[in-house]
């Protein structure tokens, strides 16, 4: 009876789950922006509830951020400090609000200002190493630059790839760096149980940012 | 039958109705049966009339106190790099991969409005004498200064509110919203209004009401947090407002610290605090300055218990598991190798635990307790370590046998038997204490913790429960606050005569000379002085030390444990083995290895966004001037 109950009393009065997709990614002229998991947030408002609360959409590592809602008009912030990037002001609304007006599944990019980028990534393996050769190009300058502290090569036995999930990573700090023709290269570990390959991406850590900037995840065969 | 009656029915229920209407119109005829004095509940007047009625008011505005580690709440001592939390319900505490951004955090206006209410009432209350009066204001406004500084260091700046609100219910409540004050005008009034009180409160003579001395020292902690983090705010500019709720200007510092120093100087001064000296051993002696509650002139304030009966469980919860006197819980508190290694060695130099000569060979000890030997007395009066005693008995961490070829024997039951190579006879192979992987309630990092921990039988028994109380303010820290104060001054020869007193009560035999009073001299101090009192958190905060040595790398232990900047993001053990090889020079001997508890799997994260927690949707729903703090 109890069961007979709770299988068909909730019929009525429940909403129909959201369908609308929005989706995109963190760009910089078309280019997405790497970064750890978990670390960067957008956050959604809709106006027009009696309470305000924001849904809360993360970004993954390849930059691109996922979520599904009902149709409404959201308002599309990035918190202060959020990302590797500065923000951009939107014609719209003439602030750093990104308005999202929803009437059906979207595809979004949301253009930003990173300090860096990482151009002409190269990662491969041999003799047990994963060597990565790249160029840093600095995106921001004038008064809002920032300098280099440091440039990790990570190695991860999984995707996830930051220094939360690297068996292994080798730095250059800013006094030994040039930005051109970088080059970073770092043994392999043994790994258990074995694999014969691994995952390995280059990270920036910006003076002054909390977020690093990461390259595309590269899987690499030994 | 019963449907036939109809008319009989109809004439009953007709009987009540007209009882009802007659009991309506007699049953008041005396007003005064409305307007009763209620016998369970006193009114204000009642209240405001009686000493010993305000003081029980009072007492409950103490018990409201909030403390984020302590005795009633252990779990949160494990979730820094003090210790290992060997209970399963807490090893999340070692397996997140960050903090939350609402972790300790705090918005409790309620007991802030009735701070405010007791406040105004006792400002017009005629029927206490002015004696009483005076003292019972003093100490609510210490309580509610304890209260915003608690805000503070926790949430940045908060609406400084000291007066109970009234909403006027016309619908409109924004004349209500406050918005956040500036962090420094937070301390500021910590400071300024324990400055004003302090003259009418007594000097000495209780520990658990506040005190001259416990107001001196509130404005010697503030103040201190305060012109850290004007001083090494510095480091993290993203970690400030604009408008100032977060982040004090640094030119603020040097007066912050001065008045750190001087209300530190005018405990010092008062003479009815000591440092607690009276034990000839020294381990004991430190020991005892949390569980000597009848002669002890270190306490400052603390949160006592035995009070109408009143005990805390955190001896059952912590007792080594081959003492426990219930057949539950005990042994949930494994002080971290991390911890244990950064006591120095008495020559006021550091090094690691010898567990290895410098080819990489195991060392071999006779004695379980030889590794630790010719450490900082402080050691053995915080943690029990591997072979000593407590209540008298000895309790028994070792991991298993080594073998010659390096391989272990061992059990996974407390006291465990299994049969030795070229033997047919059982023997034990692991100590009734452990250590054992994923083994909860025992030393399964190979320490339990000694401070606080009640040595009197029964202390561990759920219908008795332990006594010992709370320390929230005591001497030695104190001296440490004046010392690092100092220090901030470039008072070094000041800086090193306080600390000094603090190490050579501690059973240090050398000084430190001014010159080698630094940073992380001062870090380390409180670090092992102050260690399971509720300063962790606060002070790697101030110091914005948090996000840098809980960076969410996982690293190795240190080799430097004297070094501020040291990684420490996950907690080590010790495993103790005994070496089988018959007829080596080395059998039966001590070896140790270092390891890394199972259920230790991700490294601590504080990021940018923990150093003020986050303020919930519903606090910034109700009042929309709340900003946010920054990083999150």
């Amino acid at each position: 009876m109890g069961i007979a109950a709770s299988l068909v009393s909730c019929n009525y009065d429940n909403y129909e789950e959201p369908s609308f997709q929005l989706d995109g990614r963190i760009v910089y002229q078309g280019e997405p922006i790497g970064v750890s998991y978990n670390d960067v947030y957008i956050e959604l408002w809709e106006s027009g509830w009696q309470r305000l609360g924001n849904i809360g959409v993360a970004v993954d590592q390849d930059g691109s951020y996922s979520s599904l809602l009902f149709k409404g008009d959201y308002k599309m912030i990035i918190p202060n400090n959020q990302g590797p990037f500065r923000k951009i002001t939107n014609d719209q609304s003439g602030n750093d609000t990104i308005p999202v007006n929803l009437t059906g599944s979207r595809t979004m990019d949301i253009e930003v200002m990173p300090y860096y980028m990482i151009r002409n990534t190269n990662i491969s393996s041999g003799n047990s190493q994963v060597t990565a050769t790249f160029d840093l190009e600095q995106i921001i300058t004038g008064d809002d630059a920032k300098d280099i502290q440091e440039v990790f090569l990570y190695v991860s036995k999984t995707s996830f790839v930051d220094n939360r999930t690297s068996i292994a990573n080798t730095t250059i700090g800013v006094e030994d760096l040039e930005l051109s023709s970088i080059s970073l290269a770092v043994t392999i570990p043994e790994i258990v149980p074995t694999q014969n390959y691994v995952y390995a991406r280059i990270g920036v850590r910006i003076d002054g940012v909390e977020d690093m900037i990461f390259s595309e995840i590269v899987k690499v065969d030994l | 039958m019963c449907h036939s009656n109809k008319p009989e029915r109809t004439m009953k229920n007709l009987k009540y109705i007209y009882l009802v209407i007659f009991l309506a119109f007699t049953g008041c005829s005396n007003d005064e049966f409305l307007n009763r004095e209620p016998t369970d509940i006193l009114g204000g007047d009642q209240v405001w009339a009686n000493d010993d009625l305000v003081f029980s008011v009072m007492a409950d505005l103490y018990n409201r106190l909030p403390d984020y580690q302590g005795l009633e709440n252990w779990w949160e001592y494990a979730s820094f790099d003090e210790t290992f939390a060997s209970n399963a319900g807490d090893y999340w505490r070692h397996q997140n991969q960050e903090y939350g951004y609402g972790d300790w955090g705090m918005w409790d206006y309620g007991l802030i409005r009735d701070l405010n209410l007791f406040i105004q009432k006792c400002e017009v209350a005629t029927e206490i004498s002015t004696e009483s009066k005076t003292r019972f204001l003093a100490e609510a406004k210490f309580i509610r200064a304890m209260v915003y500084f608690e805000h503070v260091k926790r949430m940045g700046g908060v609406p400084l509110i000291l007066e109970p609100l009234e909403y006027d219910y016309s619908g409109d409540p924004t004349y209500l919203q406050y918005p956040r004050a500036k962090e420094h005008e937070v301390y500021d009034f910590v400071i300024a209004e324990m400055e004003a009180v302090k003259d009418d409160l007594p000097n000495g003579s209780t520990r658990s009401r506040a005190t001259k001395g416990a107001a001196l020292a509130l404005i010697s902690r503030a103040a201190l947090y305060a012109g850290s983090i004007a001083n090494y705010g510095q480091l993290t500019p993203e970690v400030s407002l604009p408008g100032g709720e977060v982040g004090i200007p640094a030119a603020m510092a040097a007066g912050y610290y001065a008045a750190a120093l001087k209300a530190s100087e005018e405990v010092i001064a008062l003479g009815t605090y000591e440092l607690y000296d009276q034990d000839p051993n020294k381990s004991e002696n430190y020991s005892n300055i949390f569980l000597n509650k009848s002669s002890n002139n270190e306490i400052i304030m603390a949160k006592d218990f035995l009070v109408q009966g009143r005990t805390h469980g955190f001896t059952i919860d912590n007792i080594p598991r081959s003492l426990r006197e219930e057949n539950t819980s005990g042994g949930k508190m494994n002080p971290s190798l991390n911890l244990i290694q950064s006591y120095e060695l008495l020559d006021n130099t550091f090094a690691e635990l010898p567990t290895m000569d410098a080819s990489g060979n195991p060392l071999y000890y006779d004695d379980p307790m030889d590794i630790f030997a010719g450490r900082d007395p402080r050691l053995l009066g915080t943690v029990i370590v591997p072979g000593s005693s407590f209540r008298g008995k000895e309790v028994d961490i070792w991991a298993g046998y080594k073998l010659e070829d390096g391989s272990v024997i061992s059990s996974g039951q407390l006291g465990g038997q299994a049969q030795l190579p070229g033997s047919d006879t059982s023997v034990q192979v692991v100590g009734f204490d452990g250590p054992i992987d994923q083994l909860e309630w025992s030393a399964q990092n190979g320490f339990y913790l000694r401070k606080y921990v009640d040595t009197s039988v029964g202390s561990g028994q759920r219908g008795t429960g332990s006594a010992v109380w709370l320390v929230r303010f005591r001497y030695a820290e104190i001296l440490l606050n004046a010392a690092e104060a100092a220090y901030e001054l470039d008072q070094l020869e000041k800086a090193a005569e306080y600390m000094n007193q603090v190490r050579r009560r501690a059973g240090f035999p050398i000084d430190l000379t001014p010159g080698e009073i630094d940073f992380d001299r001062i870090v380390h101090e409180r670090k092992v002085e102050l260690a399971f009192e509720n300063h962790i958190l606060w002070d790697k905060k101030r110091w914005r030390l948090a996000h840098r040595i809980w960076n969410g790398v996982t690293t190795d232990l240190t080799n430097n444990p004297g070094n501020a900047l040291a990684v420490s993001t996950r907690v080590f053990g010790l495993k103790p083995f005994k070496y089988y090889e018959p007829g080596s020079p080395n059998n039966g001997k001590w070896l140790f290895e270092e390891f890394v508890p199972a259920p230790v799997f991700n490294a601590h994260r504080f990021r940018l966004g923990n150093y003020y927690s986050w303020i919930g949707d519903n606090v910034r729903n109700n009042n929309p001037k709340i900003v946010r703090n920054p990083n999150q």
